[in-house]
């Protein structure tokens, strides 16, 4: 089986059986842009086929595929497209970019319960130049959207604003605080040469004087729109030693639903600010060998910028409330406290659900990052906050 | 009728919802109202809420077994799994728990009322339920008539009806007075 994690545990940890049985063995992705001329079946194919190479599988052994509801290459596409063999686990996760890392999962539990061997989860994506998914006045008004579109509560960035509104007056969260999320963000972009916002440096003034999108949100505090595609490829630990790279396991996987939970417009709970990632966090933790302080860099789900507070109470690093404290004085930057989205994420390397921040947790972890964070051995990612969520704990 | 309707009628004592039904037949939604703005489009569970706004009535749904109130309405209790649910009038009192300035991209027919707002009112009969709504000085004023400066979480309102459409009534706030 695998190896010990490197420190003895801090605490023995519940039964795991998935803990560290499989590993990320190959990443792939596309360039990254406003618009991109080929399909989204021919991104995904390209993504799919360079994480393969990446891991020195031939496409002829992939027998599993995931990727989330909203994709809308299938794998029968896919699968006959690259020369897929027989495929005999494929699925599905839902709810947007909580979907991301839930897609991992599902290859972990499938190769772990031996259903499959040689797993890929993909995402391909036109929304740089395609349609905004809340400009159709058709298929998104039933529930729940009788009770918040009438009003003019539209898109996701106004869903969010809301919580963020109620965030800033509860907890003294300030605009200063998301702009620290927005800049931590551009600042590893500037470091990526994959990453959109590559050569566009951002500033407090800019920051500041930006257009509003929804207030209290700002332009910057919104992810970019992007057309692109990743992909990775998830083996047994076993076969993992054989590939190209160094393994990078998959050493705790949650999903998270929680309890009376209503998706993006989250507004009729106890409790609106307590969102999935509490609910997957508990189980994340609940069978890892380590804790929230042993975590070396995190890439954290980031459509709008008080996703990162929220999401940083959620999963620990902080108590409730203190989630725009902690991004004071560099916490978020390389050197900092906790490091987060080193490949510039979806607010400005890429916007695509979040797969993006998968695979720079591996290169992180195989210490090939554009921005690395030395010597880093463990890693969070996470889905998106604010909605039926997942996510993983990576490791060296 | 359509089933649905059938089976609201059934879960409502004092066949308060089904006289409505019976009066007419609902037309198949239609999305917008002539100036763009969206219309609901209830579901199945939703359907009573706005039928009782029709009339100027603001109904939670509730349990009719155990009493505790939901929403969104859903077909089931949460607490005790019963079937059978009411619906009951609310004070159409509440507090704004919060509110966004939503500004373009929008759809045309709101990017033109642009800066609006939308807010968040915590109802006063169970503070747990928050309604999405637009705060107006008038029943009938536009989604912008209110100023901004208004605009303050914890503050009280109270509801009125503005009819979208024919038939099409939405709950909107106006502030309460000091």
């Amino acid at each position: 089986m695998t190896a010990a994690p490197a420190t003895a545990p801090a605490r023995p940890a519940a039964m795991a059986p998935l803990k560290d049985t499989t590993a990320i063995v190959g990443i792939g992705q596309t360039p990254f842009a406003r618009h991109l001329a080929e399909p989204e079946k021919t991104l995904a194919c390209r993504a799919i086929l360079a994480a393969l190479d990446d891991a020195g599988i031939p496409p002829s052994q992939v027998d599993a595929f995931t990727s989330y509801t909203m994709e809308e290459t299938d794998e029968v596409e896919v699968a006959k497209a690259i020369g897929a063999g027989d495929v005999t686990f494929f699925s599905k996760a839902g709810y947007g970019g909580g979907g991301s890392c839930a897609t991992v999962a599902h290859l972990a539990a499938a190769i772990t319960t031996g259903q499959a061997t040689v797993g890929v989860a993909w995402r391909s994506r036109k929304r740089g130049s395609g349609p905004r998914p809340w400009r159709n006045t058709g298929a998104e008004l039933p529930t729940p959207g009788q009770w918040t579109r009438p009003y003019g509560l539209l898109r996701p960035a106004d869903e969010i604003a809301m919580l963020a509104r109620r965030y800033m007056h509860e907890y003294g969260a300030t605009r200063d605080h998301f702009f620290n999320v927005a800049l931590a963000c551009r600042n590893r972009a500037n470091q990526n040469p994959a990453a959109m916002m590559y050569e566009r440096p951002l500033t407090r003034e800019m920051y500041m004087t930006s257009r509003w999108i929804s207030e209290p949100l700002c332009l910057f505090d919104n992810c970019l729109e992007t057309d692109g595609a990743l992909a990775c490829v998830v083996v047994s630990a076993e076969r993992a030693r054989d590939c190209r790279h160094p393994p990078v396991y998959v050493h705790s996987a949650a999903q998270g639903l929680p309890a009376q939970h209503h998706g993006m417009v989250n507004y009729w709970t106890d409790d609106p600010l307590t969102g999935p990632s509490w609910t997957a966090a508990r189980r994340l933790w609940h069978t890892a060998d380590f804790g929230p302080p042993d975590v070396d860099v995190a890439q954290i789900y980031d459509a709008f910028t008080p996703l990162i507070p929220l999401s940083l109470e959620g999963y620990g690093f902080c108590a409730r409330g203190e989630g725009a404290a902690f991004s004071e004085g560099g916490a978020l930057e390389l050197g900092g406290r906790l490091p987060i989205n080193t490949g510039g994420g979806g607010l400005s390397e890429a916007y695509v659900h979040g797969f993006n921040l998968i695979n720079e947790g591996v290169r992180q972890l195989r210490g090939t990052s554009t921005a690395q964070v030395p010597g880093a051995e463990t890693c969070l990612v996470t889905a998106g906050e604010g909605v039926p969520t997942s996510a993983l704990l990576l490791r060296s | 009728m359509p089933s649905i309707m059938r089976g609201t009628t059934d879960n409502a004592p004092g066949n308060t919802v089904g006289d409505m039904n019976n009066s007419r037949t609902r037309q198949p939604p239609c999305n917008t109202t002539t100036d763009g703005l969206l219309l609901p489009v209830p579901d199945a569970d939703g359907l009573p809420f706005w039928e009782f706004a029709a009339r100027g009535e603001l109904r939670i749904q509730a349990c009719a077994d155990c009493r505790e109130l939901r929403f969104p309405p859903r077909p089931c209790c949460p607490h005790c799994q019963s079937f059978d649910s009411e619906w009951r009038r609310m004070s159409g009192r509440g507090r704004i728990w919060s509110y966004v300035l939503p500004h373009p991209p929008l759809l045309p027919a709101y990017a033109e009322l642009a800066p609006y707002n939308v807010i968040l009112v915590a109802l006063a009969d169970a503070p747990g339920i928050r309604l999405v709504g637009n705060l107006v000085t008038a029943r009938d004023a536009p989604l912008n008539s209110a100023d901004p400066s208004r605009l303050r979480i914890g503050a009280p309102v109270k509801a009125v009806f503005a009819e979208l459409a024919e038939d099409v009534v939405v709950p909107r706030w106006v502030l309460e007075e000091a």
